[in-house]
């Protein structure tokens, strides 16, 4: 089989590209973070001892761990709506569903962290006078986020990859910029290699900082 | 003291007061209805074997354990949880805690501060107080425990002695109207613990309010008013520190006595 590899076409769509990367990117730093918000209000409700508040998110928790994400964001763009009686734009319905998807796992990974904390902690800050906020952020969070560093991380990396899904609800993200270009090239191997390539240049920086950090913070 | 000790105006002397406090944990009961007093600069001594609820009651007294019933009073403050009772809030419980100090047998300094944060903590988080007047505090206080040199080193680098005398400064930063101590010294390796009684020794003579669960009894009968003795979460014995070590009337005081050497404590390395 031959096969003439070039490349150089791709450099007039390099607009559509940085536009895809700057999607991917930025969909991850903003569902990551909102991610994390809601992993951490699951996370405290499901510790705390409010049934009413917890039963009902741990539920979700679970919904959400165990439905793939693509699932989940063809439900909310289409089926949602119906529910709610509100329409969604391909962007929001994508930014609900990663967030949600992203704080399942979050909440884990921070449920996991507050309770490898030394009890003794808890009472130590106590028999200050602390309340249950300031015990959490002067305490046992600062303590907590050092140990949930690495695996959070580890979730951003998946976090990111999971925006490829995007292209599905035409979200224009890398993937779905490839997709554009392929369709007007028919050059989809170059494309497709471009866009794996950017992906492992963006994640593989990642991982190592993940794998570096797990070291530092293991002893 | 004379006769005239027994009335009404001795409740008013009292800084501690629990009235039938009673605790289990599931169907294991664990304080059967105690009551304690102790009187403003009172030093009492809580001994008895293990699992016979002294860090049960102490933890009482600062409420990180609640009671299921009983009366709880420090200083002015009383929390009465006899049947109706509405449980307090955690607002009510944080500034019931406020008022006590405690110190833990494994220290539970706060790793990711330096030993100045730790002691800065309490006063700057909860009583608001201004950050540069809480290090002036904090430093005055390092210095009386004998650490001011450590001011800015990590817990993880101090030595067991060190960290317990670090925690004692963090309790006393919060300028506590009592001081709770469980088992101080147990974790400390036999050369550091003079160290850490030369700090209570001195807060005895200062005439701060005290209770100890320990096994240190030369350090008890020494330091102590009053000692307590429990067992299976009832108050066997209580009396006058030399009376109750040196001449229990109980039988059981007396067996769980004989498990200690009589021997003095050695002078306490001067640190403090
Ligand atoms: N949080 C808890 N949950 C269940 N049981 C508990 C709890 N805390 C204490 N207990 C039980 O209560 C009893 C009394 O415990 P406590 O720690 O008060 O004893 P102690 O006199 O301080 O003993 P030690 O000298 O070993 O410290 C023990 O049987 C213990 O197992
Ligand atoms: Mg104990």
């Amino acid at each position: 089989m031959h096969y003439e590899w070039s490349f150089g076409f791709l450099l007039q769509y390099s607009k559509l590209i940085g536009v895809g990367t700057a999607y991917t990117i930025g969909f991850t730093i903003i569902t990551a973070i909102t991610g994390f918000i809601v992993g951490c209000i699951v996370a405290i409700a499901s510790l705390s001892n409010m049934r009413l508040i917890s039963s009902p998110l741990v539920m979700l928790v679970e919904i959400f761990r165990c439905t793939p994400v693509l699932v989940q964001l063809v439900w909310i763009y289409y089926a949602l709506p119906v529910l709610i009686g509100v329409e969604l734009s391909p962007a929001v319905a994508a930014f609900i569903s990663l967030s949600l998807y992203g704080g399942a796992f979050y909440s884990e990974i921070i449920r996991g962290g507050i309770v490898s904390i030394d009890p003794g902690q808890w009472d130590a800050g106590r028999a200050l006078g602390m309340r249950r906020f300031d015990l959490m952020r002067r305490i046992v969070m600062p303590q907590a986020l050092k140990r949930m560093i690495p695996p959070l991380v580890n979730q951003a990396v998946l976090q990111l990859k999971n925006t490829s899904l995007l292209s599905v609800l035409a979200v224009p993200d890398l993937l779905y910029q490839g997709q554009l270009i392929t369709s007007a090239t028919y050059r989809p191997l170059e494309t497709y290699t471009m866009i794996a390539v950017i992906y492992f240049i963006i994640l593989f920086p990642m991982t190592r900082v993940a794998r570096v950090l797990e070291a530092r913070l293991a002893h | 003291m004379s006769t005239s000790e027994a009335k009404a105006p001795m409740s008013d002397v009292a800084m501690i007061e629990l009235l039938h406090v009673k605790k289990s944990f599931g169907a294991v009961s664990v304080l059967k209805d105690i009551s304690l007093r102790v009187p403003r600069g009172g030093v009492v001594a809580l001994i008895g074997p293990s699992g016979s609820g002294k860090s049960t009651l102490l933890r009482c007294l600062n409420l990180l354990t609640i009671p299921e019933s009983g009366v709880i009073r420090v200083g002015q403050s009383t929390m009465d949880f006899t049947n109706g009772h509405k449980l307090p809030r955690d607002k009510e419980l944080a500034a019931f805690r406020a008022r006590t100090g405690m110190v833990f047998q494994n220290f539970n300094l706060f790793p990711h501060m330096s030993a100045m944060q730790n002691v800065m903590e309490g006063p700057v988080t909860v009583l608001k107080v201004r950050p540069d007047e809480a290090r002036k505090t904090a430093l005055a206080l390092l210095d009386k425990v004998g650490l001011k040199d450590k001011a800015d080193v990590a817990p993880d680098k101090l030595s067991g002695g060190q960290k317990q005398r670090v925690a004692i400064a963090r309790a006393l930063a919060m300028k506590p109207e009592v001081m709770l101590f469980d088992e101080a010294t147990s974790a400390l390796d036999p050369e550091l613990v003079g160290e850490v009684l030369a700090v209570v020794r001195q807060l005895a003579a200062e005439g701060m309010t005290m209770v100890l669960v320990t096994h240190e009894m030369a350090f008890a009968r020494e330091v102590a008013d009053t000692v307590v003795f429990m067992r299976d979460g009832v108050v066997v014995e209580d009396g006058p520190a030399r009376q109750v070590i040196d001449t229990p009337r109980e039988a059981a005081t007396r067996a769980f006595l004989s498990h200690f050497h009589s021997g003095r404590l050695p002078a306490a390395a001067a640190s403090a």
